[in-house]
């Protein structure tokens, strides 16, 4: 059988060689090993040698052709077969120019545009969780927090730690219904360990001041609970965040008269201000009148966790505080628990605190209410906006002597004007009416203030 | 002439058929049936063929990466040896050595080597325990002309000295280190000599010459066995291929390619024969025709081996253990699927 | 039990096992004649002869060569470097041959030898002197890498390394030859692969090896005082390394701190992260860290010297970190 000689693969990506010579013609006779022909390749140029010994009975590629690799390029006839034989030889493919390689393009994979569909997780706002956490830049009550997500609790992005995602799955918990203890507010084991054995979650904050050693928390054992919202609150929810984007506030507004709590910070003043380490202000008392009528009212001491309302075990109560640029709204931990003159204490050392910009991140993180009073300018009433995170905040102007009608008379009592601003998502008007009904009636028998 | 006729055929015959097997090699690498590297050794028989013809079965011997004809002369099936190029299943080492690691223990070849230099420890450890287990085989141990400018060279010849270990190291100075001329890569380009730093015994043969390689041998190897001796041989050898099927081998000159040529140990030693009258043209044709057929066989059992087992991805990495647990995303239980 | 210590516990097993196989030999720089460069290969001279017991010229790569290739063909040797630092100069041997023969030869030829010497920071010893490169070798498909923290372990893995069919790199403590422990008598064989709980605890789980194991326990120690109750994982080898044990403790106490001597970029401590966040991914409360050596050569003063390692402090404080405390 005639044998063709191919083109041979003289590297290992060699694709095709050009016929630089012919070293045979045709009709002489080669010897196994011989070079018969030179081949230009990418690389260098090459000797094609005979692999038997024989006659070179035919010459397929003229000098000059590119062949591909495994093509014939000549045909080598052994001894004692014919020259017929030749022209029976399978028909060579003709000599022909090779386009590019297929096994060299560039990968499909490659040249496609790179994945431009982003993760849903990783362009998601902050987590709520974060953005819940009051003052956490110095955002106090009469700031709108630019970060607060419009509204997108779909797409909100919880931070927890894989077991905390995986315990709360088991569990059955809604993990937007827990504050991360964790670093950048990461919900991790702790936090749903303590949600499964309440049986409801509770609020960082309340996590925070116990892991904290520093504040000895008076709420232990207090829980939160996860009150599912009503079809009618999800509406209400809904459209008022479309009327008003962010928290759709209300306002109410109520009169309370000081006199009583006036006398009755006198005569503190008098006899026990030396042993508290510091005159009782006016603002002590309406903070103590606002963290024990949270209590009778919890439905406004709460915030908006998903399409949840958290209502908070604790009452940790923000007030805020003018600094220069700016306010900062410190936080009165369990401020209806600890004893009166605690808060006092307590409420002095943290304005002084904050005005030194000096404030720990656990003494502004956390409240669920919060208190800002404008009296000391003189201004007689206002509305605040309410801190984000918190369903409602009450703004107080100056106490200033006012003709005061009781039963059919007339006449002059020291009287507070306070305004409260409510989320509509979370709490509706009578709500927050009740709620300032029992704040009034605090503060005109405020003998209840100093239990 | 010490060798007896039967002798000096199967030397021809070995050489010959390193010859067709290269040659065929070289073809199929062609063809794109064997990738890779692959080093022939045509025009180097003489050198293999002769050393390894002065052992006994249960001596031990290893190469560089220019071995296949190391492992054939040794006795290695043509077609294990062609199938492993072709990494194919029923090769040498199962498709995963290839052309630069051909192995057969059971025949005490113990394998091809690719890092330059590298066996050279390996076989004097092969001395150390013969001697070790109070044997009194010998081991060949075949490099390169490049592998002597390595240190690992110095320090095996200097403690194989020492200790008296019975191993040949056998230097094939085939004149180049892949494209660089001994003379520009060795301030003392004589190879024997550097068995002078270590007191030991070095001497340069024809390599081209298989009768004066072999009797060398002989020689080297009594002496190893008997006396506990090293030994350094250079082999003065030529490629008439390039370094690699890849080498246009444009650094030497075709005038030196066609003097050496002529010394084609194979035609050499036909030649002799011939002259003595030991066999005729007619002989050396049916020769010549018996070799293309082991060759032929050779090629077709190895393209109509299976090609190399998947499952061979996860054996013998650790001996006597369990084979590897297949990664999860497995690209070949991927594509299967796909 | 008999205390001793930790190269008193290697040199046993070197005895033990020279008089329970004839194929055990050792070679290396001053292991003969010398006694050892840190007194490991003491006795062995006198008892064995200089036919087991061959004091090489400093060629690594020659003799870890040699080795390798005595190992193929049946012999158990054992090739000392002086200290691990030195082994680089036999990688290629270790890399290209021992590693990779049982593969090569399609099955053909394995080597049953062990690369044994002392490895990481001693006291003062400077940059080249001073590394932990076990990373270089439990990469390698093929090897083996067992690094023992007690004399205990040393004893009983050295045994079992020489037994083993495949090679095994085997890197001492230097700063760990004086130290003492308990160690069984006679037969005492530590399986290759397993690691060992030194301590157990719930809250967190410090994975270590070789002399960091020490460190670590004394860590665990602090973590106490403060209420923190640790686990401590020492691989003991870390090729292969026990994954079962690793993941099993994660799994419990669902916070690791990994603990390396080494250098932190590419080494043995990132793949046992990688695999801790693979396998145990839904069990974890917190990122794993890791507390590594400086990622600097290592100085020659005492104070400098000092602060470029893992202490008891800074471990606890990365544990108490993944607790969020």
């Amino acid at each position: 059988m005639p044998t063709p000689i191919l083109m041979p693969k003289l590297s290992d990506d060699m694709r095709e060689g050009k016929i630089l010579a012919w070293k045979k013609r045709e009709g002489d006779a080669v010897e196994s090993g011989e070079a018969i022909a030179e081949v230009e390749t990418d690389k260098a140029n090459l000797e094609v040698e005979a692999y038997s010994a024989g006659k070179l009975s035919k010459i397929i590629a003229p000098v000059g052709a590119t062949v591909e690799c495994g093509q014939p390029i000549a045909i080598l006839l052994e001894e004692g077969e014919a020259e017929g034989e030749a022209a029976e030889a399978p028909a060579p493919a003709p000599a022909k120019k090779v386009a590019a390689p297929a096994q060299h393009a560039v990968p499909k994979e490659a040249a496609a545009p790179p994945d431009s569909q982003p993760a849903a997780a990783a362009v998601a706002p902050e987590s709520a969780g974060a953005a819940r956490q009051p003052g956490a830049k110095g955002v106090g009550a009469a700031l709108a927090p630019a970060a607060e997500p419009a509204g997108g609790e779909s797409v909100e992005r919880v931070r927890a730690s894989p077991l905390a995602k995986r315990m709360a799955r088991v569990a059955e918990l809604d993990l937007r219904s827990l504050e991360g203890s964790g670093p950048r507010g990461r919900v991790v084991k702790a936090d749903v360990e303590r949600a499964m054995a309440s049986g409801e979650p509770r609020p960082a904050a309340a996590v925070a001041s116990e892991k904290s050693p520093r504040v000895k928390s008076a709420s232990q054992g207090l829980r939160d609970q996860l009150v599912p919202m009503s079809g009618m609150r999800r509406t209400i929810a809904r459209r008022m965040a479309e009327a008003k984007p962010g928290a759709p506030h209300f306002y109410l507004t109520i009169d309370v008269e000081m006199t009583t709590a006036l006398e009755l910070r006198a005569q503190l003043n008098e006899q026990v201000a030396e042993e508290w380490g510091g005159k009782v202000s006016v603002n002590d008392l309406v903070l103590r009148a606002a963290a024990l009528s949270l209590p009778r009212r919890p439905e406004v001491n709460a915030s908006l966790a998903g399409e949840s309302v958290q209502r908070h075990g604790a009452v940790h109560l923000g007030f805020a505080v003018s600094v220069e640029d700016g306010l900062l709204t410190p936080v009165i931990r369990d401020a209806d628990r600890i004893p009166f003159s605690q808060l006092v204490k307590k409420a002095r050392e943290l304005a002084e605190r904050a005005r030194a910009r000096k404030l720990k991140p656990d003494e502004y993180q956390g409240g669920t209410f919060t208190v800002s009073n404008l009296g000391m300018y003189g201004v007689t009433s206002f509305s605040a906006i309410i801190n984000p995170g918190e369903a409602a905040i009450l703004a107080v102007g100056a106490v200033g002597k006012r003709a005061v009608v009781s039963g059919d008379e007339l006449r002059v009592g020291s009287v507070m004007t306070a305004t409260l601003s409510g989320d509509h998502r979370i709490i509706d008007g009578a709500l927050g009416a009740q709620l300032l009904q029992a704040f009034k009636a605090l503060l005109e028998q405020p003998l209840r203030l100093l239990s | 002439m010490p060798y007896s006729k039967e002798v000096l055929l199967d030397l021809l015959e070995r050489m010959l058929l390193i010859r067709r097997f290269e040659e065929r090699a070289g073809q199929q690498y062609g063809l794109g049936k064997i990738g890779g590297f692959c080093h022939l050794y045509i025009g180097q028989e003489a050198v293999c063929v002769g050393a390894l013809s002065a052992l006994r079965p249960d001596d031990y011997a290893l190469s560089g990466y220019r071995e296949h004809g190391h492992a054939l002369a040794r006795g290695t099936e043509p077609g294990r040896v062609m199938a492993e190029l072709f990494g194919k299943a029923t090769g040498t080492t199962k498709g995963k050595g290839g052309s630069m690691h051909i192995f057969d223990a059971e025949r005490r070849f113990m394998g091809g080597y690719g890092i330059v230099g590298g066996q050279i420890p390996l076989g004097a450890g092969f001395a150390l325990a013969t001697k070790y287990q109070g044997g009194d085989q010998v081991t060949l141990c075949f490099f390169g002309d490049a592998a002597v400018n390595q240190g690992v060279f110095h320090e095996v010849l200097n403690m194989a000295q020492l200790w008296k270990l019975p191993v040949i190291f056998i230097c094939e100075n085939n004149k180049y280190g892949m494209g660089t001329d001994v003379a520009r890569a060795a301030a003392v380009p004589e190879v024997y000599k550097r068995s002078s730093s270590y007191n030991m015994h070095g001497e340069r043969v024809d390599g081209m010459d298989v009768l004066a390689v072999r009797a060398a041998c002989d020689r080297l190897v009594h002496r190893a066995r008997t006396e506990m001796q090293p030994a350094l041989l250079e082999a003065a050898t030529y490629r008439f291929r390039g370094h690699s099927m890849a080498d246009p081998a444009t650094y030497r000159t075709k005038e030196e390619l066609a003097e050496f040529r002529g010394k084609d140990p194979i035609a050499q030693l036909k030649a002799q024969l011939v002259a003595d009258d030991s066999i005729t043209e007619e002989d050396y044709k049916k020769l010549e025709q018996k070799i293309k057929k082991i060759v032929d066989e050779a090629v077709k059992f190895a393209d109509e081996s299976p090609a190399a087992d998947l499952a061979e991805r996860f054996t013998d990495v650790y001996f006597g253990e369990p084979p590897l647990a297949p990664p999860e995303l497995d690209p070949a239980l991927l594509e299967e699927a796909h | 039990m008999p205390v001793m210590t930790y190269r008193e516990a290697l040199n046993a097993a070197l005895h033990e096992e020279f008089a329970h196989d004839e194929r055990v030999l050792i070679l290396g720089e001053e292991v003969a004649l010398y006694q050892g460069a840190f007194k490991v290969t003491q006795g062995l001279l006198q008892k064995f002869g200089d036919r087991r017991v061959i004091d090489t010229p400093i060629s690594e790569a020659g003799f870890v060569g040699m080795a390798i290739g005595a190992a193929m063909l049946g012999l158990r040797p054992i090739a000392e470097v002086m200290t691990f630092n030195f082994s680089i100069l036999a990688l290629d041997q270790m890399v290209n041959n021992a590693a990779k023969m049982y593969s090569m030869s399609g099955g053909q030829l394995h080597v049953p030898m062990v690369l044994r010497g002392p490895g990481g920071a001693a006291h003062q010893l400077a940059s080249q002197h001073s590394q932990a490169l076990e990373q270089q070798y439990a990469h390698i498909p093929g090897l083996k890498v067992v690094m023992p923290a007690t004399p205990a372990d040393a004893k009983g893995l050295l045994k079992s390394a020489i037994r083993d069919e495949s090679p095994v790199v085997f890197i001492e403590g230097e700063a760990l030859y004086p130290t003492k422990g308990e160690v069984p008598e006679g037969e005492y064989l530590i399986e290759i692969g397993k690691a060992d709980l030194k301590r157990q605890g719930k809250d967190v789980t410090l994975i270590c090896w070789s002399r960091m194991a020490l460190v670590t326990l004394e860590a665990a120690a602090l973590l106490e005082q403060e209420g923190i109750d640790a686990e401590v994982v020492d691989l003991r080898t870390v090729r292969p390394v026990d994954q079962e044990a690793i993941l099993q403790s994660v799994r419990k106490t669902n916070r690791a701190v990994v603990v390396e001597e080494a250098w932190p970029w590419a080494s043995v401590g990132g793949s046992i992260v990688d695999l801790i966040q693979r396998e145990a991914f839904d069990d974890l409360d917190a990122p794993v860290l890791r507390i590594n050596g400086i990622d600097a050569p290592m100085p020659y003063a005492k104070n400098l010297e000092h602060a470029m390692l893992p202490t008891p402090r800074s471990i606890a404080a990365a544990a108490k970190k993944v607790l969020y405390r």
